[in-house]
């Protein structure tokens, strides 16, 4: 039963690809302002699990709520509406590479949310300002660094105000110097109470960050649990195997 | 060589030369409008009008500008319809080009990363937004190449026109030639013209090319 804190709601969902099942009787609760790690084997469907939130992948049973609102992808026209609520980030960056920096982060609020430009603009130089980006808000994004797009990317899904942020390993294509340079941005944001849900395979980060932890393996929920009793004492015997291959 | 010769013959060569961009930049003009038009059906992938398009593609790069424009020329009047040589210069190369055009802006549409589009999607873009700011700019920038490659071979088609006793620069030398033998001379004055007329379409080509290329924005 979902309470007045519950952001978003994952009922019975069940994805299969070509007859293959990919995520079978998932359920999810999502509080505000908590942060979800998902973390799991690779091929375990942690992203796909995560692309069905914003309905980037259609689900083929159960359902998706936010804020009680079915995501209902057959939907067209409002899975827009949907998806400026739930921003994504994703290992790939995906910044437009014809568009400066400024205007990668200014296209869907001006366009999306039809806001006002100047407004926009200010908000965009104020958010470069906090990832350390001002002074590149004119460059294109093949003249920056992968952790650089990385924080661009996070920052272009800021602007849009998302309830819920969603991060598929996005440090994955990182070097591990750049790697730090974007968790702390991440950290940062989920210390201001942002609510979100990522898929990352930095166990030391995840158990910094997290409020729960969902091992997620063959496409089932093995596991769900506070960090550090994930860590620190795994209740399944897959969870435990699974984080001895972190260790040396 | 015979510079007086050349002299002589360079303001027949600048009116033919003149009648020769017109008829290929309209027929340049009227396959990009075709090209736009196919390439935009066959990747939204339009019912029974793709089936259609993929036809006439086919059809038309798979034969000859020079039996496209006899047919034209020499065969629709005898179904009644009789056109200029001017026009028939322009719709031939128009037809010709519009293939080639179909096949640089399907290719570049459809090479922008599947990636790209679910980064603008997760934003709240709609299909429209999606395909007018990031697709369309995307895709313009990968057909560049092909599309210069496009224009600088039908530029060159023209030299058929004569076929069809159209006074381009190809009928002006094999006419010069005919009447004087001065053939060395009129040869040359032919490539003058032609490289006139081309080069600046490769060099602009070339700094449009580095301007637009997939992630060289900004150069």
């Amino acid at each position: 039963m979902s309470n007045k804190d519950t952001i978003l709601t994952v009922e019975h969902l069940y994805k299969a690809f070509d007859g293959t099942s990919v995520l079978e009787d998932i359920n999810l609760e999502v509080q505000k302002g908590e942060v979800i790690v998902l973390v799991g084997p690779s091929g375990c469907g942690k992203s796909t699990f995560l692309r069905c939130l914003n309905a980037l992948e259609e689900t083929d049973e159960g359902r998706v709520l936010l804020d009680g609102e079915v995501i209902n992808p057959a939907e067209g026209k409002s899975l827009s509406h949907v998806r400026e609520r739930i921003g994504m980030v994703f290992q790939s960056y995906d910044l437009f590479p014809h568009k400066t920096i400024l205007d990668n982060i200014m296209l869907a609020p001006l366009k999306v949310q039809k806001r006002d430009k100047e407004g926009v603009k200010a908000e965009a130089i104020e958010l470069l300002e906090r990832v350390g980006l001002f002074s590149h808000k004119d460059k294109y994004p093949r003249q920056l660094s992968g952790g650089q797009k990385q924080r661009v990317a996070i920052v272009r899904a800021l602007i849009m105000h998302p309830e819920v942020l969603l991060l598929d390993e996005i440090t994955a294509a990182l070097d591990p110097e750049m790697v730090r340079e974007v968790l702390d941005v991440v950290l940062s944001l989920a210390k201001e109470g942002r609510t979100m849900v990522m898929v990352t395979h930095e166990m030391a980060f995840a158990r910094a960050v997290a409020d729960r932890i969902i091992f997620i393996d063959g496409g089932k929920v093995v596991e769900e649990a506070a960090p550090d009793e994930f860590f620190d004492a795994p209740r399944t015997e897959r969870a435990a195997r699974f984080l001895k291959t972190f260790s040396f | 060589m015979e510079t007086e010769a050349i002299r002589e013959y360079i303001p027949l060569y600048t009116q033919a030369f003149i009648l020769t961009l017109k008829t290929g930049w309209l027929g340049i003009l009227l396959s990009a409008i075709i090209g736009i038009s196919g390439g935009f059906v066959l990747y939204f992938k339009l019912p029974v009008l793709s089936s259609l398009v993929k036809m006439y593609v086919e059809l038309f790069r798979n034969t000859p500008l020079l039996v496209q424009l006899f047919f034209i020329y020499f065969g629709l009047p005898k179904i009644g319809i009789a056109l200029s040589a001017f026009v028939c210069g322009v719709l031939g190369l128009g037809l010709l080009g519009g293939a080639y055009m179909t096949e640089s802006i399907r290719s570049g549409l459809e090479a922008v990363p599947d990636s790209q589009k679910e980064g603008a999607v997760s934003l709240g873009l709609d299909r429209r937004q999606l395909f007018i700011y990031v697709v369309l700019p995307q895709a313009f920038a990968i057909s560049i190449p092909s599309i210069v490659a496009n224009v600088i071979f039908l530029l060159k088609e023209t030299s058929v026109f004569s076929a069809i006793s159209l006074m381009d620069l190809m009928f002006q030398a094999k006419d010069l030639i005919g009447l004087y033998y001065k053939t060395a001379e009129c040869l040359i004055l032919l490539v003058v013209f032609y490289i006139i007329m081309l080069l600046p379409v490769s060099a602009l080509g070339r700094y449009f090319e580095k301007k637009l290329r997939f992630g060289m924005y900004g150069d």
